[in-house]
């Protein structure tokens, strides 16, 4: 693997990293907000607070937060705490830190996501590869039209009609949340259940939005590989249909997918928020959902740079172990 | 059948030269639509919204669309066709007031997108050099960051009293990347052509060979490239609504969504505020999908044999 590659790589990340950093820093002052001031006067009016105070409890909590000191400062200790992974504490949760707070929540994601996408994945590749394959039985015809439908339709309205069968129609499953409230994280048997059962609806909606998509790229490449050249000779040599279908076009037909299942999976932190949102999820999306209900300014710079430096990792990852899998990659310079 | 494609595409491509053509041609773009089913559904389904918008207009007052227009939560009935939500807004008038306001969004955001991204595609593409480096690093950092994350902080920065066409102006401020890249790669091959090269032999200046050779042989490209691009933007307008940082006074579909996500209409069986949405985006979303497919056959004379 050529040093200067990788070298090239990791600069581009930390590249990305850093932007993210500074954009998330600089944004939220550009537009002139003061979070702290709009937090109080919420809870004033909620609480129906005395406002006489008001100016200097929001005096007492800039100081409290580092918000009185020059703004190059400012950024200097931002920069600090962002490569210590410290992203101040939930202004509406007080006293949780927004780390904790991610810490809690990513698991959900990323186990929602990643097991929801290699489903969708195998599902729709062993799909498509029927469906490009003109042996394969003609009532498999009839799936095109659904999946290019699912395929089309965003996967957060996939999401809202299956919370409309699973509450009107058919209440068998929980609908709300990532385990039965009152019950605690542990790890005997019967909570696991109660967790994959809850996943069952949110992870459905994601395998049924995004199973199209994998098919119909299955499909069209089933398509190209058995024009080629080498399967019309593996045929004309007189090898089995059925070899001929998984070694030469399923099997040439992989790769692209493989690649595209690569970059799916880089994205897995931010793949799904809405899904997560319409079922309550207890992941990073419905986090990120109340905080912008709450104006909780720190969480959502929290969670925005946490998600964007977990995809930029992750397709760092992938960037430096692809060209180990398909060895026509190359790592020389564009 | 490949020969007559092939020779349809040539057609297309050629630069008008008689008007006695056009008939022979209308001829062959009618020929063409029928092979071409995907294109003509998706314009069909997207001339049905449009015929209902303007249909509804004249039916109903779109003030209506306001909260306390109408008793809150009613199911539908003569007077109210679609009901009404639970501040009291008629969501027939929602409906006809807030699709093409939806679509606006997609297409502003599309077509600064398209427009910016072909451009820098055009010029980094044809030219390379440093411009390319930079337009190349700038678009792959672009697009390893997840958009919607920062398309929320940018609607949370101006988040007071953000307008519909300050949303679609954020949404096209990422909508560039994408175009860019794919574009690039289109110039990258069409610029090796021996017309191109023969252009640039002859003493034809860049400007000239870009807007001469390389635009109209692009073109189905950068239209097949500029639904695309209206397809995601909408979708991450609706993202956006739907997480509360919409134009809250804005009747678009997607407020509508983020109120009945709000209101957990769903799970409280107001059926009536929800299904006219959510047919609205699937009609819009599979109408443009299909659009694409046939587009793509287009752009892609190859795949005319496979369809």
């Amino acid at each position: 693997m050529r040093v200067e590659y990788v070298l090239k790589r990791v600069g581009l990340f930390v590249l990305v990293v850093w932007l993210a950093s500074t954009a998330n820093f600089f944004l939220p002052r550009l537009g002139g907000q003061d979070p702290i001031r709009q937090h109080l006067l919420e809870q004033a009016m909620l609480g129906g607070y005395v406002q006489a105070g008001l100016e200097e409890m929001v005096k007492e909590y800039d100081a409290k937060f580092g918000l009185d000191k020059p703004l190059w400062e400012q950024y200097v200790i931002y920069m600090g705490q962002v490569a210590r992974l410290d992203f101040n504490y939930s202004i509406s949760n007080y006293p949780r830190t927004v780390t904790s707070m991610m810490r809690d929540s990513l698991p959900w994601t990323i186990g929602l996501l990643t097991t929801t996408t290699l489903i969708s994945f195998t599902l729709g590749t062993v799909l498509g590869a029927l469906l490009g394959w003109p042996r394969a039985p003609q009532w498999l015809r009839l799936a095109l039209p659904p999946l290019m439908a699912l395929s089309a339709i965003p996967y957060f309205l996939v999401g809202f009609i299956m919370l409309y069968l699973f509450t009107n129609q058919w209440s068998i499953l929980p609908i709300f949340g990532g385990y039965s409230s009152g019950t605690q994280p542990n790890l005997s048997l019967s909570f696991v259940l109660d967790v994959l059962k809850h996943a069952i609806l949110p992870a459905g909606s994601i395998i049924l939005a995004s199973i199209g998509g994998w098919a119909l790229g299955m499909r069209a490449m089933m398509v190209t590989t058995q024009g080629e050249d080498y399967t019309i000779f593996a045929d004309a040599k007189g090898l089995t249909p059925f070899t001929i279908f998984a070694r030469y076009a399923v099997r040439n037909a992989l790769l692209p997918q493989t690649t595209a299942l690569a970059l799916v999976l880089g994205h897995v932190v931010s793949g799904a928020v809405l899904v997560e949102v319409i079922f309550g999820y207890p992941g990073v999306g419905t986090i990120l959902y109340n905080a912008i209900r709450q104006s909780d300014y720190f969480v959502i710079q929290g969670i925005v740079f946490g998600v964007i430096v977990s995809v930029g990792l992750a397709t760092l990852i992938l960037d430096l172990v692809y060209p180990l899998l398909d060895p026509r990659i190359t790592y020389k310079r564009a | 059948m490949s020969t007559v494609a092939t020779e349809q595409a040539v057609a297309s491509l050629a630069p008008p030269r008689e008007p006695s053509l056009w008939a022979e041609r209308a001829g062959s773009v009618r020929r063409y639509l029928r092979r071409n089913p995907a294109l003509v559904v998706g314009l069909l389904m997207l001339l049905a919204l449009l015929v209902f918008v303007v249909v509804g207009s004249f039916m109903v007052d779109l003030q209506r669309a306001r909260p306390l227009s109408a008793r809150a939560l009613q199911p539908p009935s003569a007077a109210l066709p679609f009901g009404s939500d639970k501040q009291g807004r008629d969501l027939f008038a929602v409906m006809v007031a807030g699709t093409p306001l939806t679509i606006r969004i997609g297409l502003i955001a599309g077509l600064i997108g398209t427009t910016v991204g072909a451009t820098l595609a055009f010029i980094g593409g044809y030219y390379g050099g440093w411009i390319d480096a930079v337009i190349r690093v700038v678009v792959d950092v672009g697009l390893t960051i997840p958009v919607l994350m920062v398309l929320i902080v940018l609607a949370m920065t101006f988040r007071s009293g953000i307008t519909v066409d300050q949303m679609a102006l954020i949404v096209a401020l990422l909508a560039w990347l994408f175009p860019a890249r794919t574009m690039r790669a289109q110039v990258l091959t069409v610029k090796e052509r021996g017309y191109v090269q023969l252009a640039r032999l002859s003493g034809v200046s860049g400007p000239e060979v870009i807007v001469k050779e390389l635009l109209p042989n692009l073109l189905p490209y950068i239209v097949a490239s500029l639904v695309g691009s209206v397809i995601s933007a909408i979708f991450a307008s609706i993202g956006l609504e739907i997480l509360g940082l919409g134009s809250a006074d804005a009747p678009t579909i997607g407020m509508t969504l983020y109120w009945v996500n709000f209101n957990a209409a769903i799970i409280n069986g107001w059926w009536w505020w929800w299904v006219p949405p959510i047919v609205v985006i699937a009609t819009l979303f599979i109408a443009l999908f299909l659009i694409t497919v046939g587009l793509d056959e287009v752009a892609n004379p190859r795949l005319r044999r496979q369809v």
